[in-house]
């Protein structure tokens, strides 16, 4: 394996992190005058165009003595997060004027993208934890930018509660170091397979302070609580971006360290760590539903609801009992559908905000008439994220719930039970807020238009939440093979 | 052809969606072709039914979600039986009327028609799917318009009745998906076929869980006393049509759910708890038609003696015998078209006088003739007059009941003492007495539209009453097989 072979591996990383490199070099060179964002997209398109072509030649492998590898989970996340962050490229800039160092902001976002794709990739905890810290690093002061006081106060406690989260996670794996004499996945694996009594109690504290430690990337409870006031102080695009690619990438990792590191549904302690994760998701949803219910800004809206929505993808973690792919293939398949209805709604949040200067849920009143498309494309999304057909996100909910059943152990049941009401309990803020847009008599009637950017991501958005919605088989196709490299 | 069924609705609301904002009036005329096709469609349906075949006809199906042998293999199979297409008919028939009684609508037309075509699409799927996740899946279709109809076009507290019907169906619902999933995982398919030939006979759960799971939602919607109270809320509140469609069809979806899926698919735990069952008929069908006596407003009167008619389906369902189960499934179809109809006389009177308390209203009789014997006749027909539909539906529930659950069925008996109290009661104070000079002004029919729906629906209310067999016949087609299933257990 020559130099080029190792980077072929981390191709469309490598891209990224190049991109990132000639965005702010561009930026610095012409005095902040540069346009920077077709760069950022044209780095996006190519390392999309590098992993769509890694997928269809079926590459695996891996590289730098086995710290990163390739395979179709990897490149089901790469192509994820690529997604999401030419989505929030594309229609973000509406939604930017307070930040006015684009060269930062763009080299940050692609930055921060190429070390979650890196994320997926690692194979080692060493990569795993450089990974993560990296990804980190580039979203705190991502959160941070901008000429505003709540920004930067988002950005430091997001640091502070990152920088705990982190110190927790390295203790874990710290841990698991010393039971396995190895920091490469596989051979921890082996060590965690013939777990004995004297060694039972490290593994499960190591994997509980793993757990803490990526829960904050998934932002489940009882590591949410950085979220609203984030989700809420960051400028929307950010968030948008959070709330996709990082709750996607904190769960690419949590099935990588789960399902390989601490092994399948065949370990002595599987069943200790996915009742761990069935009591995280129940509490999940239900704490962050009711908090939803209580809110007025929409920002912190979404960020209760990614809380809940974080709960129910958790079910899918839990399902490890179902044994085989179905549990790590429900979870993927509902980031993806999940990646295309949150950024839907987001990106409407960006645009209406750009309009209206407030994120207040009464500033939707009467949005049907103001901006037709904008408020059936968001709409469909709320529609998507309480789980109504014919959306997307109906079929992912039943196919979590039904990869949790299908693991054939009672207390997964009343999971579901948990998981069901909690629909119910959704049901009541997502459909207030489309009641208000469809509905309540507008503070200002004026009609807007949106930027074509804008509209279409939002026209894709709503396309891959209604096509997915009806012809699920494509995407259920990629999660299953991609959940079948985990093995 | 049940998938062009499915389908046609939801090509009407194509046509409405590519309808310019300055032609939005056309969008009834397109509602009106589209419904007057399917309605034409459900009849063809109907009368082509072999009813000498057993099984299920017109089935179309195909792979939906093909995801491996364990898991997430969903059909799309449509077929109807006995049990099902008689309700075909009925949501072909309420649909057109519905419709028809919307023609005055002006506030947002487009929409509100597109909506009124999806809610039929929904309620269609509901009958005819022959896969638990493809029914689920209909199921919750049907809350979105139904909720936007009420909270757009509803009166009074339409916002919160509408909540409260979403609310409670959700909830139940969420209830059903459980119960669909553990069957599905213990048999190894969601397809109804397959697991009526072979119910589950142990699965993650007891089974007498899981059966209470599933008729949760069916109860709910149905609805029973005590799961009741959102059923006058939404039906006070909501336009006309919907009313039409709410008690017309979304409550056979609790009917016919029982008959499809909870019945055939656990018939022993159904068995177990049909005590429970029969009480809780009896308990809606008095509870109901006492609190009928005591409402001021004509169109809660009749929501709430819905609650007490579908007791009857309750008690049909609870006896489980062949009669029986024919009484209820026919009850179903005669409760549509009386009800339906009664709730488009209410909205008449409504439109003219702009108040439904009943203690406003007198000596219509007057100024309305045609309406008001148009009422009476309903009226007669709810509460179970020889001649007219709703009698041969309660007479063979009762004499189907009355062996198996003789107190319940007396009690039940009752319930058509207390029906014949508030129907008589209501026209008598609505309709009769000397004429009222405050309403001197009103006019009678004065619209094609409303005269077309009227006519048609007492027809068929005749037409049932007095050639029962018309349904009867296709009715015995479904009835047999799930009595024969349900026959096992008993003996």
């Amino acid at each position: 394996m020559n130099t080029l072979d190792h980077f072929d591996v981390i191709g469309p990383a490598t891209v990224l992190l190049a991109g990132a490199a000639i965005v702010l070099l561009a930026d610095l060179s012409s005095g902040r005058r540069a346009r920077v964002r077709p760069l950022a997209l044209l780095a996006l398109g190519v390392a999309a165009l590098y992993a769509a072509g890694q997928t269809a030649a079926g590459t695996t492998g891996e590289a730098f003595g086995g710290a990163v590898g390739v395979d179709r989970f990897t490149l089901y996340v790469a192509l994820l997060l690529i997604v999401i962050a030419a989505a929030v490229v594309l229609a973000g800039e509406a939604g930017l004027e307070r930040i006015e160092q684009r060269g930062e902001y763009y080299a940050l976002l692609l930055a921060s993208t190429a070390s979650m794709l890196l994320l997926a990739q690692a194979r080692d905890l060493i990569a795993i934890f450089v990974a993560l810290e990296t990804t980190s690093i580039a979203q705190y002061v991502l959160v941070g930018l901008g000429r505003d006081a709540r920004a930067s106060g988002a950005g430091l406690k997001y640091l502070l509660t990152g920088a705990v989260a982190a110190a927790v996670l390295l203790y874990g794996f710290v841990l698991l170091f010393g039971i396995a004499g190895s920091t490469s996945l596989t051979d921890i694996s082996l060590a965690v397979a013939e777990t004995g009594d004297e060694t039972r109690l490290a593994v499960i504290v190591a994997f509980v302070l793993v757990a803490a430690g990526v829960g904050f990337k998934m932002a489940i409870v009882p590591f949410h609580a950085w979220v609203p006031d984030v989700y809420q102080g960051a400028a929307t695009p950010v968030t948008a971006f959070l709330s996709a690619a990082s709750k996607a990438a904190g769960f690419a990792i949590a099935l990588r360290l789960f399902y390989t590191g601490f092994g399948g549904g065949d370990t002595p302690i599987s069943a200790d760590w996915a009742k761990l994760f069935g009591v995280l998701a129940a509490v999940s949803m239900t704490l962050g539903n009711l908090a939803a219910i209580q809110q007025t800004d929409v920002k912190r809206l979404l960020g209760y609801s990614s809380i809940a929505q974080a709960g129910n993808i958790a079910v899918g973690l839990a399902a490890v009992a179902a044994g085989g792919t179905l549990g790590p293939a429900a979870v993927l398949f509902f980031l993806g559908t999940y990646a295309a209805t949150n950024l839907g709604a987001f990106i409407a949040v960006i645009a209406v905000g750009a309009r209206v200067g407030s994120d207040e849920l009464r500033d939707y009143a009467g949005l049907l008439r103001r901006s037709p498309g904008l408020a059936i494309v968001l709409v469909l999304c709320l529609l998507s994220l309480t789980g109504l057909p014919p959306t997307a996100g109906f079929l992912a909910k039943l196919y979590v719930f039904n990869s949790a059943v299908q693991g054939g152990e009672q207390w997964l049941v009343w999971l579901v039970v948990v998981a069901v009401f909690n629909t119910a309990l959704s049901a009541y803020y997502y459909l207030r807020w489309a009641r208000t847009i469809l509905l309540d008599e507008p503070l200002d009637p004026t009609p807007f238009t949106s930027p074509t950017a804008t509209n279409v991501v939002l026209t894709a958005a709503a396309i891959g939440v209604i096509f997915f919605g009806l012809v699920p088989t494509p995407l259920i196709d990629a999660a299953r093979s991609a959940a079948a490299a985990l093995a | 052809m049940l998938t062009t069924f499915l389908l046609l609705p939801l090509v009407g609301v194509l046509l409405i969606a590519f309808l310019p904002r300055a032609r939005e009036h056309e969008a009834k005329w397109i509602a009106l072709f589209v419904s007057a096709l399917t309605c034409a469609l459900s009849l063809a349906i109907f009368v082509r039914f072999d009813r000498d075949a057993a099984g299920y006809q017109f089935v179309d199906r195909f792979e939906w979600i093909r995801a491996g042998d364990v898991g997430f293999s969903v059909q799309y199979i449509v077929g109807v039986d006995g049990l099902s297409a008689p309700l075909v008919l009925l949501l072909g028939i309420l649909s057109l009327a519905s419709v028809l009684v919307s023609f005055n609508v002006t506030l947002r037309a487009r929409e509100y028609f597109a909506w009124l075509l999806v809610l039929e699409t929904a309620v269609a799927g509901v009958f005819t799917s022959l896969d638990l996740i493809q029914f689920f899946l209909f199921w919750e279709l049907e809350l979105v318009p139904m909720y936007l109809l009420i909270s757009i076009w509803g009166s009074g507290r339409r916002e919160y009745s509408a909540m409260k019907f979403l609310l409670y169906t959700i909830s139940g619902s969420a209830l059903m998906l459980v119960g669909f999933l553990v069957l599905g995982l213990a048999a190894g398919t969601f397809d109804i076929e397959q697991l009526t030939a072979q119910p589950p006979s142990e699965a993650l759960l007891p089974l007498q869980a899981v059966f209470w799971f599933v008729i949760a939602a069916f109860l709910v919607k149905l609805p029973i006393v005590p799961l009741h109270t959102w059923l006058p809320d939404a039906h006070t509140d909501a336009p006309t049509a919907v009313s039409v469609m709410l008690a017309g069809v979304l409550l056979k979806m609790g009917g016919y759910g029982i008959l499809r899926i909870a019945l055939p698919l656990l018939p022993e735990q159904a068995h177990d708890a049909r005590v429970v069952l029969a009480a809780l008929a009896a308990i809606s069908v008095v509870y109901g038609a006492v609190l009928t006596l005591r409402q001021r407003d004509l169109k809660r009167l009749i929501a709430y003696s819905s609650v007490s008619h579908m007791g009857y389906v309750l008690l049909g369902v609870a006896a489980m015998g062949s009669v029986a189960l024919t009484g209820a499934a026919l009850q179903m179809v005669t409760h549509g078209l009386i009800t339906g109809l009664l709730f488009i006389m209410v909205g008449l009177v409504y439109d003219r006088a702009h108040t439904r308390q009943i203690a406003d209203l007198s000596g219509l009789m007057h100024q309305m003739p045609l309406i008001g014997v148009a009422t009476v006749v309903a009226g007669l027909a709810a509460l179970g007059l020889p001649g007219l539909a709703g009698f041969v539906a309660e007479i063979t529930v009762f004499l189907g009941a009355l062996q198996e659950h003789p107190a319940a069925t007396i009690a039940a008996v009752f319930g058509v003492v207390l029906a014949a109290g508030y129907v008589l009661w209501a026209v008598q104070r609505v309709f009769m007495g000397p004429p009222n000079a405050r309403w001197a002004a009103l006019p009678d029919f004065d619209a094609w539209w409303e005269r077309t729906a009227v006519a048609g629906m007492l027809a068929l209310v005749l037409i049932v009453g007095v050639y029962p067999r018309v349904l009867s016949d296709v009715v015995a087609q479904g009835v047999e097989p799930l009595a024969a299933i349900l026959r096992g257990p008993a003996s």
